[in-house]
């Protein structure tokens, strides 16, 4: 009996050695497995995918890829909307930084797997140019354009100091390989000795306006900005310093330019943005003067400015700053003491917006200067309710070709090997860059003209503003 | 209220005409880096730092009629000349702006090809970098200008002058 016992005890104490074994065994076999591997090759065991709405899947692969995304710097983005003060306009324009960044990176992922074998691809740059596509936006910050403006920022700095400070992102691309980092700051600054790797991230037919076009298009619910990308990707062909455009795919290049074009109109300088973008700028501007102004306290300490209204922002203090603060601040500036800063908070807040009139600063100059003078009389300061927006306040353009050397144009190679210029060979290109593409609007506080107390003056305001028919309501 | 206009105009009627959209390109870009307050925002393209603010603003001057553009076809290009208009010479009257001068640097960099002012350019996008390190990536990001010694030098001493 009790040999019977000793056996099977012994019986269940090999079966679990051995388990142990097999456990032990496998862990070594992947322990191995990842020392055999170097970080910068190393694949997900199995291929992880985002869902998206405009490219169906995001798919990641690489680690590498994998660990950037989790990075809390690229997080951040997702606190970041893709098109600022747009949502005032288009609802649906909620998307953020984040989604944008992934659908670049996916698009370069597809441009590569195209090129694999051509002449001039260099398949060494793979992973530099996914990582770069992806992290080409991470300096961005809340409503950055305004930033940069008031604050006479620059977010590819930004991008730059996340990249190469001490932060996880730098961490992760450093594991890649030493220098790493440093290359993958330079094909986002545009200044990385291979122009091929770059021109796929930055160039007038790239992998960034491809994905802001149809994204922006999609979430504004706006029906232009669609083109055939498929088929832009499958005629790209790889030269030495440029990606160029096979000549067959010119029509599906003239799509893309044409959504270009209707977006900048529709959506990008659509004036009701603009008008929020403006009140927005002179919240931040106002901000700033209290601030230095020593007579006025703060009922809430603006401590998340306080870099920005010094004119020292250091990396942590920029990283901090998300969409929440701001409209956190812009919230509670309301029961400022001070009736501009309150006043331009409320309207931001509650979306009630500025009017407009279409302004020719050259033929209208002494009607300018008047309404200036009478709303310095009525009380109304100039400098913060009678602004002048102009086209090239905005950071989108058109394609031009422009001159010799001056910018890289879009060129098609041509059956003979030569490269020419897109507009010079389409004539629906040459029409459209041909055209008259600036403008100047005047924006103002409709509801206070309506409220000034000296009628004449009253009357003459509404005069010169209604010069050319009624004033357009950009509510 | 268009001050970034106005200090635009100011080099115009300073400069007197600037022929070449990639030296007017350059000579703000060089302006800027010796401290003048003109905001443009720039990057890095092929052909050095350029500004697509600039342009559109130069298109929007044209368009007002502040300065006028005048088209040259050179056969496989266009060449552009910039000069200031009388609405233009009104416009800066009303709403000069309080700049320092600069009309000694622009007379200085008028009489330079666009090739060296390219050069200058680059050189001053990069001047974070020890002057090694600065000759380098010259070279690393126009490997097809190949720019003698003599011109890098020639550019060296030019920036020192510029900045004296």
């Amino acid at each position: 009996m009790s040999d019977w016992f000793t056996y099977q005890s012994e019986k269940t104490r090999l079966k679990v050695h051995f388990i142990y074994y097999i456990i032990k065994r496998n862990r070594r076999k992947e322990t191995d497995g990842y020392t055999y591997m170097a970080y910068k090759d190393e694949q997900l065991h199995e291929e992880k995918v985002f869902k998206d709405p405009v490219h169906r899947y995001v798919h990641v692969k690489d680690r590498v890829i994998w660990d950037l995304i989790s990075a809390p710097e690229f997080q951040r983005l997702r606190r970041i909307k893709q098109l600022g003060t747009t949502n005032l306009t288009f609802h649906g324009a909620e998307h953020s930084r984040f989604n944008h960044s992934l659908g670049v990176y996916e698009i370069v992922r597809r441009i590569i797997s195209n090129f694999e074998g051509r002449p001039h691809w260099n398949s060494e740059e793979r992973l530099l140019c996914l990582c770069a596509a992806l992290l080409h936006d991470l300096g961005h910050g809340p409503f950055s354009h305004s930033f940069e403006k008031v604050f006479k920022l620059d977010h590819e700095y930004f991008t730059q100091q996340i990249i190469l400070g001490d932060t996880t992102v730098n961490k992760i691309l450093e594991r890649v390989d030493k220098g790493f980092a440093q290359n993958v700051s330079d094909v986002i600054a545009k200044t990385y000795k291979d122009k091929l790797v770059v021109s796929l991230i930055s160039s007038q037919i790239d992998a960034d306006r491809m994905d802001y076009l149809q994204r922006d298009a999609y979430f504004t619910g706006v029906s232009y900005g669609h083109f055939d990308m498929e088929r832009i990707l499958r005629v790209m062909r790889p030269m030495e310093d440029q990606v160029v455009i096979k000549y067959t795919g010119m029509h599906a290049v003239e799509d893309y330019i044409m959504s270009r074009y209707q977006m900048y109109w529709q959506v990008y300088f659509h004036p009701v943005t603009r008008s929020a973008e403006v009140i927005l700028s002179k919240i931040l501007h106002r901000a700033k003067v209290l601030y230095e102004d020593t007579h006025y306290t703060f009922k809430l300490e603006p401590t998340h400015f306080l870099s920005f209204f010094n004119g020292n922002v250091d990396l942590k203090d920029y990283l901090k700053l998300d969409e929440g603060i701001v409209s956190y601040y812009f919230q509670l500036w309301q029961e400022e003491e001070d009736a501009i800063l309150s006043d331009l908070c409320e309207r931001f807040t509650n979306r009630r917006l500025f009017k407009y009139i279409e302004f020719n600063p050259n033929l209208q100059m002494n009607e300018w200067m008047e309404l200036h003078r009478l709303f310095m009389q009525a009380g109304i300061d100039p400098d913060y309710y009678l602004v002048v927006d102009s086209s090239s306040d905005l950071p989108y353009d058109f394609y031009r070709p422009g001159e010799e050397e001056e910018r890289l144009p879009i060129h098609l190679l041509m059956p003979n090997g030569e490269l020419r210029e897109l507009s010079r060979q389409s004539e629906i290109v040459e029409s459209i860059s041909g055209k008259k593409r600036t403008d100047h609007k005047l924006y103002f506080p409709n509801d206070l003209v309506e409220k000034m107390e000296n009628s004449a003056m009253k009357e003459r305001v509404e005069e010169i503003l209604n010069g050319q028919g009624d004033v357009k309501n950009a509510n | 209220m268009l001050t970034n206009h106005a200090k635009l105009m100011q080099f115009f009627s300073v400069a007197n005409e600037v022929t070449g959209r990639k030296k007017l390109q350059k000579m703000i870009y060089i302006l800027q880096k010796c401290g003048l307050p003109f905001e443009e925002k720039y990057e890095f393209h092929f052909y050095g730092p350029y500004s697509e603010e600039l342009t559109l603003r130069v298109e929007e001057l044209c368009n007002l009629g502040f300065i006028q553009e005048k088209k040259e076809d050179k056969s496989n290009y266009f060449q552009y000349h910039y000069t200031i208009t009388n609405d233009g010479e009104e416009f800066l009257h009303q709403f000069a702006m309080d700049m320092p001068e600069f009309s000694g640097q622009v007379e200085a960099m008028k009489g330079k090809s666009s090739r060296f002012l390219e050069l200058v350019a680059t050189m001053l996008y990069f001047d974070g970098l020890s002057p090694e390190e600065n000759v380098a990536k010259v070279h690393t990001v126009k490997p097809k200008q190949k720019y003698t010694d003599e011109e890098i030098q020639e550019a060296q001493f030019f920036i020192k002058w510029l900045r004296h």
